[in-house]
């Protein structure tokens, strides 16, 4: 019954003579919103690059399974139909469009969800206008949500630092995901910022049926909305567990060498 | 830099300058004659231009470093209420742009954006006016419509003018690859060639005529731009650019040596001209029934053109060009992009092509050098990538001035260089920047009121 | 025809060497290299006939036309980096690319409309070794000295490069600009030097080729200027002995498929080799492919 939206088992990245990921092993439960942390270059992001298909893994298999479907096997598969599968991503450094507006942005990521072509495109029948107003309601909509739809005509380049991080995972929801990814999307946040998308996040997954998993170095946002937590170093996984127990890992804080320590001053 | 510094910098590039072009430009060798021609004007020449021209430099220059952002928000209005006039539907009417001001966006700002450098804000604010520019268009439409009827309309006149018509579509149709989709394609005489090449044949072998080879010939053009497509997929800009100048000259090559299939530098001649309803028409009445057709030709153009930008299939282009890793990972599969965008791009080239051939009656592979690749990249780009007005106006410009200018048609291609060269570096948008679809929302829901 | 190869590809590997360079350097494929080669040419042709006008002849008319032209084609280097590309450095790929093309057509017709666009006949300035003539057969003057030249050139080019404080520069910056300028080297300067090496290697080439063939116009610097492309891109763009290497290549495949095959499609060969390799092996033969980061 809790069959795992995300099954990697033991993924391994091989760069040359560089073992980035060691049979790494995770799974992503429905409903969930799990982390991933470690310190810088622990591979986080490769693993990411790996399971959406931007890199083909040295070995070990990704396996998705959208609720109501079966299980299948994305290992190998390329970007664009892992995000049609149902787990799309947003980026490190942000990777927007920069010279389409937000709105358009966004309707970009129903382009895995529509069908009309070129012959389409040129007859504007009424199939493709129906189609495109559906596209535009669906990412007005999404906008909304995210509180972006005053500046559904600005050009994304233009936009503040935070409302670009916003649009991009607007812009990942577009797809229509059972799955969402955020490559640490609290970074550059104030603490307001923060909170505002934790509540973003929380509501996403609890309104919209999307899990998310999260790679994030915020401790706060990190120990506060995760129902799970996997720790990476140096491309191996040396903790999983709530973020109780991964709070008192004697590994975990080892590998951060002292930050635990000071995390606990921050909350008490 | 306060003025004397100006003045010294300026000093020392004119003399760097006159150095650099001295043995080029102030001496002339004849080995026949055995006798060396100095030109020594030249030099004074150099030195005052490059001292001038060095002070408007710098001046451009440093307002480029400071247009930055500002430079951005520019023409978002133009192009969007042109948009909605090339189409000429009656439906809902431009009013976004102007009336589209949710706090502080598109429309406040720019309708008075200062132009960057060597733009025309003229000519945008223009376009932004609904009361201004339909009548220009009207005016336009009434020319183009009278023009070859006007007493000053040669053949020759007219024949310019369909040749000029003839980049439109060109540049139109590479826009399409280099404009939205942002592949450099430097090879697109190619396919060009490819659509002439199939009428002459097909006519010589098959005796086939003008109307069914226009299909014909952009079917093929098509096919040729989708087997250029596979090899390129996985290559990023400047190989890309490379391996379809490789291309293009390939074909050219083939097509100069392989005198059995193509009849090698000689050509092909004889090709008919378009016939209407079989009628007989002199030569002056061929000009004029073909300077319509392009007319019509173009006209469709545009429709599609403009059609294609602003659909899924358009935005998936622009999202390739501007992120293509991105645009990935939001689902779009490049490939599939990159092969359309090929094959509709030298769709277009090859209807040109057919309309060429017959519009000159003979194709030789003298035609299809990389220059004339260049030439319609310069029109993208000296227009405006990804904005039809623009290459309209590009070609015009690149096309017709120097035949106008009959004194300086010797320099067209130094100039074609040279405005390669300043407009990259001032105005890499062009002279119209293309830009997006603007949406309407109505308050109360979420309901689209976008003009199409 | 292996000697023919080896002429060929010398000539190339003294041209390939400045697009290969430039491009470890700024990412950028400098499509007006081809041009700064054929302004070599004729500024040593401009030269030589005053020179000769004037009465002079034999190797000092060589080495004053050899000597002029190199300058004069690392000023044009120099200069047209500094116009053309150094204000896009932190543009997108396709403007320095554009702005190269057109740079390209520039130059190409100001010589043309400031000289002629007919064929000029270049006088053979290398020097007749008589030492040669057993060899008669077998080699010539001019390909024992091309070959020669572009030897001493390699070796000379290897030196800098690895010893002296210029060429560290040139290295480091090609592997790094922003931690190169943090390190204090003066990126500016290094990449002018840059062009400055090739456009002085181009004219080297320039004049040996035009001197063993006998006439230029101005049009000879886009054919070599592509080939030269082709030979750096099929070594692996960015690295030096890869453009040598692909520069030998290619001059031997050229002289053996016009030998066998035909010699009408002499340039079709280039092409086609320049499409497959970078469709094939993008990253050349002696490249490292580079793994985006994302």
């Amino acid at each position: 019954m809790m069959e795992p939206l995300l099954d990697v088992k033991e993924l391994t990245m091989d760069f040359g003579g560089l073992r980035a990921l060691d049979k790494v092993s995770l799974q992503v439960l429905p409903g969930e919103i799990v982390a991933l942390i470690g310190p810088n270059g622990a591979g986080k992001t490769t693993f990411f690059n790996c399971i959406t298909g931007i890199y083909k893994p040295t070995g070990g298999d990704v396996f998705v399974t959208p609720p109501g479907k079966k299980q299948r096997r994305i290992s190998g598969m390329k970007t664009h139909r892992v995000t049609a599968q149902g787990m799309a991503r947003t980026f490190q450094n942000i990777r927007l469009f920069p010279e389409m507006t937000v709105l358009e942005n966004v309707m970009i990521g129903r382009h895995c969800r529509s069908r009309v072509g070129v012959l389409g495109a040129i007859l504007r029948d009424g199939t493709t206008r129906r189609e495109e107003k559906d596209i535009v309601d669906t990412s007005y909509a999404i906008l909304e949500k995210m509180g972006l739809a005053e500046e559904v005509n600005e050009l994304a380049k233009n936009l503040p630092y935070g409302d670009q991080r916003r649009l991009e995972i607007a812009r990942a929801m577009a797809t229509g995901p059972f799955l969402l990814l955020l490559d640490e999307p609290a970074a550059g946040m104030n603490p307001r910022e923060t909170d505002a998308l934790e509540e973003l996040i929380r509501r996403i997954c609890k309104e919209d049926n999307i899990a998310v998993l999260m790679i994030e170095h915020d401790m706060r946002i990190v120990m506060s909305i995760s129902s799970r937590i996997y720790v990476l170093d140096y491309g191996r996984m040396i903790a999983a567990g709530t973020s109780v127990e991964i709070m008192e890992n004697p590994v975990v804080i080892k590998a951060y060498l002292g930050e635990e320590e000071i995390e606990d001053d921050k909350c008490s | 830099m306060n003025a004397f510094a100006q003045i010294r910098q300026s000093l020392i590039i004119a003399l760097w300058f006159m150095f650099l072009t001295f043995p080029i430009l102030a001496v002339r060798v004849n080995t026949i004659e055995k006798v060396v021609e100095w030109r020594w004007p030249n030099m004074i020449y150099v030195g005052i231009g490059s001292f001038l021209i060095s002070f408007v430099w710098r001046y451009f220059l440093e307002r480029k470093a400071q247009g930055g952002k500002q430079g951005t928000h520019t023409a978002l209005l133009g192009e969007a209420t042109v948009q909605a006039m090339t189409v000429a539907t009656p439906s809902v009417q431009a009013t976004t742009a102007t009336e589209v001001t949710p706090a502080g966006q598109a429309g406040a700002q720019t309708a008075k954006a200062p132009a960057t450098a060597t733009g025309k804000p003229f000519m945008q604010r223009i376009m932004a006016e609904p009361r201004l520019y339909r009548p220009v268009l009207m005016v336009l439409s009434l020319f183009g419509l009278a023009f070859p009827f006007l007493p000053f309309a040669s053949t020759y006149q007219i024949n310019i003018v369909t040749n000029a018509l003839l980049y439109i579509m060109l540049g139109l149709g590479l826009n399409i690859v280099v404009g939205l989709a942002g592949l450099l394609h430097l090879g697109y005489v190619a396919f060009y060639a490819v659509g002439a090449y199939s009428y002459a044949l097909l006519y010589y072998h098959f005796g086939i005529g003008f109307w069914v080879a226009l299909p014909i010939g952009a079917l093929f053009a098509a096919i040729f731009g989708i087997i250029l497509g596979f090899p390129v997929l996985r290559l990023r800009g400047d190989y890309l650019a490379i391996v379809t100048l490789g291309f293009a000259e390939i074909t050219r090559l083939v097509l100069e040596n392989w005198n059995g299939f193509s009849f090698g530098p000689s050509g092909i001649a004889g090709i008919p001209r378009p016939g209407l309803f079989g009628m007989e028409m002199d030569l002056h009445q061929v000009t004029i029934y073909i300077y319509f057709l392009m007319i019509a030709l173009c006209l469709f153009t545009i429709f599609v053109v403009n059609r294609l930008q602003n659909s899924r299939i358009g935005r998936a282009w622009v999202a390739l060009r501007e992120d293509e890793v991105a645009c990935e990972a939001m689902g779009v599969d490049p490939t599939m992009a990159k092969l359309t965008a090929f094959a509709l791009g030298s769709t277009w080239a090859g209807l040109a092509g057919v309309v060429f051939a017959a519009k000159t009656t003979f194709v030789n592979p003298a035609s299809f050098t990389f220059l004339e690749s260049a030439m319609i990249l310069s029109i993208v780009v000296l227009g405006g990538m990804g904005s039809i007005v623009g290459v309209i106006i590009g070609a015009f410009i690149l096309i017709l001035l120097p035949e106008y200018l009959r004194a300086f048609s010797e320099y067209r291609m130094l100039l074609f260089g040279l405005i390669m060269v300043v407009m990259m570096i001032f105005r890499p948008q062009g002279i119209i920047v293309g830009i997006r679809q603007i949406y309407e929302f109505k308050k109360a829901s979420a309901k689209e009121g976008n003009r199409q | 025809m292996f000697l023919g190869g080896l002429t060929r590809g010398s000539i190339y590997a003294l041209i390939a060497l400045g697009y290969t360079m430039v491009y470890g350097i700024i990412e950028l494929i400098n499509f007006a290299h081809g041009e700064i080669y054929m302004i070599g040419a004729f500024t040593a042709l401009i030269v030589s006939s005053v020179l000769a006008f004037a009465g002079m002849s034999g190797l000092s008319v060589l080495f004053l036309a050899a000597s002029v032209a190199i300058i004069y084609s690392a000023a044009y280097g120099f200069t047209v980096e500094k116009i053309a590309y150094k204000p896009l450095r932190q543009a997108p790929r396709l403007s320095p690319l554009i702005s190269a093309i057109g740079m390209s057509i520039f130059l190409q017709n100001y010589v043309m409309l400031a000289q002629t666009s007919d064929f000029l006949p270049f006088p053979n300035l290398l020097p007749e070794l008589t030492f040669l003539e057993r060899y008669g057969l077998k080699i010539g003057s001019s390909e024992f000295i091309i070959l020669l030249t572009t030897a001493v050139s390699m070796v000379l080019l290897m030196l800098l490069i690895k010893f002296t404080k210029m060429g560290k520069a040139m290295r480091a910056t090609a592997q790094d600009r922003n931690m190169a300028m943090l390190v204090g080297v003066d990126v500016n300067r290094t990449i002018s030097y840059t062009f400055i090496i090739g456009s002085v290697l181009a004219a080297v080439g320039g004049v040996l080729i035009a001197s063993h063939i006998g006439r230029i116009n101005f049009y000879i610097g886009f054919i070599a200027g592509i080939k030269a492309f082709t030979a750096a891109v099929l070594g692996g763009i960015g690295s030096i002995p890869g453009a040598v290497l692909g520069a030998f290549i290619l001059g031997w495949t050229e002289s053996f498929a016009t030998g066998y095959v035909s010699s009408d499609y002499e340039d079709v060969f280039a092409f086609v080799l320049l499409v497959l390799i970078l469709i094939v092996r993008p990253s050349g033969l002696l490249g490292r492919s580079t793994v985006q980061k994302v």
